[in-house]
């Protein structure tokens, strides 16, 4: 994992202490709202609408278990002892007081965590694949890059003023779980005779215009990355438009301009950096990527494993849905779930966060993930030890066996929390998720994605969940958008919306039906969701919504 | 025909908690929707609204909430300024919790 340098740590400090004095002056009135809002916004703290609200970036999902701890602390002394993650990978907590934010950045600091651009049109957490470095399917590491990115983007002069946020996400593997073709760049590591190179991506983004990222660039060898990056977001920075907030985004640059136009001037804009890039880029990657070297794997029977998995059928469901297989032999990734039953998604207690941390440094070579689906992961469990590793988690209420099921769902926070909401999420989310607990049927459906945003800036990526919902105020009341088909793999689609929209008492009914006519009209229990969806399309789907009768009335 | 003006309250968040507060007749910032002085009157309204505005150092964001008198007060009349005034739905936390 990266280690703060000395450079990183007095940029922080120093970003504290300006911090903190300008808390200070907002608090005795020299400074008003107008002025320090901007302020508080570059420091990741909003004010949301029962309180303030402070993001903390965890740059490409990847903590420590000292970090997870410190969290935790976090939550307990200046929260409400529990925080929030989130699908950019960040974790946010909802209580917090004006008068304690420096010291909880300088807790944060201690761990060399901060919530710098968070906020504010800058380039925002670079995110990655959950499973970096870890996955049996991965070409390379994508965190290194990603760190990098991060190093290159923070505090950059020339981007703390974009015409709109800008995101950034990096998968290793072929297999998209970074969901890279709705972010403003993404990256993909491949290769091409015996090179690694990068796929470059633009214009992705859901929100009011949801669009799927195009290819700008099929391979950029590894030392141009950089400044074919920084051409894209120069390039972007100067075209982009300023005059109105729905079409500043790079996708609508792109989409305006065209893929063809917006490659000629990123590559005539390349032509003028690359010189500038000495090579220097490359030397601190190097020194990045020897942070990254895997943990030190070893090889141990796993008859353990395999006797409870025999003889044990809750820790043989929890396995079946919440493993993923690892690169190393013996070995495996562990989902766990944020989303028990009833729960809120992506929430966890600082109890719960002390426990994972514990987990990772006895079982997990001291390494978590945060996932964009809002769950945690230990990247590397040996089999031997997942027996032990699942009791605790089910002590500690954390042994949730429905990663990649109906109830693992996305949820923004929604009209709960969130000050630009048009509707609430979480309770549609525990609604749905408690619904199919009882009804005992989401194994029998399988792999299912069912995202929920509270208002159209979609932050719960509904147009890309198989099922999405959308919450909005339609004449002062929630009403729910329901779409389907949504992906958000390498194979990304927008789902299709279907008709008119719910009452928030009859979404988990719409929903229970949409799925019924899946089971219905599936060929078989091999067959998921989105093939089913891809094989008939929306109409049985639609009938299923909206039955004659209710049509005809 | 110009509209014709709604009742309404004045409500911020306190600068340092962040939390919903409501300006009540008497200027002071209550938590309690119930004590809120209810605008009937559009020109009261709006200098009220002024008034508020100048008092940077306790709340932030001040403006004017559509409510509709209630027998114990001003009650909201959309479902995000209900949520202002209670809490969270999904956590016992907030307006809820200290009035319990
Ligand atoms: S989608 Fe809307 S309601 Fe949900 S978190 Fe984003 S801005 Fe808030």
């Amino acid at each position: 994992m990266y280690q703060y340098t000395e450079f990183d740590r007095d940029f922080l400090a120093a970003r504290n202490a300006q911090f903190r004095a300008q808390v200070e002056r907002r608090i005795d009135g020299s400074l008003t709202e107008d002025e320090f809002k901007p302020l508080r916004l570059m420091n990741g703290l909003y004010l949301q609408l029962h309180a303030y609200m402070l993001r903390v970036a965890i740059p490409y999902g990847t903590l420590n278990s000292g970090q997870m701890r410190q969290l935790a602390m976090i939550a307990d002394r200046w929260d409400r002892g529990y925080g929030h993650f989130t699908t950019r990978q960040n974790i946010q907590y909802n209580w917090p007081k004006l008068k304690d934010v420096p010291d909880m950045l300088d807790a944060l600091a201690e761990v060399g965590m901060h919530a710098i651009q968070t906020s504010g049109n800058t380039i925002r957490n670079v995110t990655a694949d959950h499973f970096a470095g870890a996955a049996r399917d991965e070409i390379a590491d994508p965190r290194p890059v990603a760190e990098l990115l991060r190093q290159w983007s923070t505090d950059h002069p020339e981007f703390q003023f974009l015409p709109r946020k800008f995101k950034i996400a990096v998968t290793g593997s072929p297999h998209d779980r970074a969901v890279i073709k709705a972010h403003d760049i993404g990256i993909r590591v491949v290769e091409r005779d015996g090179q690694t190179g990068y796929e470059v991506l633009v214009g992705g983004g859901l929100g009011r215009t949801p669009m799927i990222g195009k290819v700008i660039n099929d391979f950029v060898a590894a030392e141009d990355l950089l400044p074919y990056l920084e051409a894209i977001v120069s390039t972007y920075n100067v075209l982009g438009r300023r005059d109105n907030k729905y079409k500043a985004r790079i996708k609508i640059t792109v989409h305006e301009n065209g893929i063809d136009t917006i490659r000629e001037k990123v590559e005539a804009r390349f032509a003028e950096l690359k010189p500038r890039f000495t090579g220097v880029d490359q030397e601190m990657l190097a020194t990045i990527e020897a942070q990254f070297a895997p943990p030190a794997f070893r090889e141990a029977p796993t008859d353990a494993y395999d006797e409870t998995y025999a003889k044990n059928p809750l820790f043989r469901s929890w396995c079946d849905t919440n493993l993923h297989p690892h690169k190393a032999e013996g070995y495996a990734i562990v989902s766990i779930s944020l989303k028990k039953h009833g729960a809120t998604p992506g929430d966890a207690t600082g109890d719960q966060m002390r426990v994972m941390a514990d987990l990772a440094q006895a079982y997990g070579h001291d390494e978590l993930r945060i996932s964009h689906e809002q769950n945690v992961i230990l990247p590397h469990v040996h089999r031997s030890d997942l027996p032990a590793l699942y009791a605790r988690l089910k002590a500690a209420d954390l042994a949730t066996a429905n990663i990649g099921l109906i109830s693992d769902i996305i949820a923004c926070p929604g009209m709960d929390y969130c000050a630009l909401a048009t509707a609430r999420s979480i309770p549609v989310a525990q609604e749905i998720a408690e619904r199919f607990a009882e009804l005992k049927l989401e194994h029998d459906i399988g792999p299912l994605k069912l995202k929920i945003s509270g208002c159209i800036n979609a932050c719960g990526h509904h147009h890309v969940g198989h099922i999405g919902i959308l919450g909005l105020d339609r004449a002062g009341v929630e009403n729910y958008q329901i779409t389907i088909g949504g992906d958000a793999t390498e194979d990304a689609a927008i789902g299709e919306r279907m008709g008119p929209g719910f009452a928030y008492d009859e979404v988990t009914d719409a929903i229970e039906r949409i799925v019924r006519a899946y089971l219905d009209t599936r060929e078989g229990p091999q067959e998921t969701f989105l093939e089913t969806f891809r094989r008939l399309g929306a109409d049985p789907f639609k009938a299923a919504l909206y039955p004659k009768e209710t049509v005809d009335a | 025909m110009p509209r014709a003006f709604t009742p309404k309250v004045i409500t911020a968040n306190a600068l340092l908690e962040g939390d919903v507060v409501y300006l009540t007749r008497d200027d002071r910032w209550t938590r309690d929707l119930k004590e809120a002085e209810l605008l009937t009157d559009e020109a009261h309204a709006d200098l009220r609204l002024i008034e508020a505005e100048r008092r940077v150092s306790e709340v932030v964001g001040a403006y004017l909430a559509e409510m509709k008198p209630g027998p114990d007060g001003p009650e909201p009349t959309h479902f995000r300024e209900d949520f202002r005034r209670t809490g969270p739905s999904n956590y016992f936390h907030g307006k809820q919790e200290e009035r319990a």
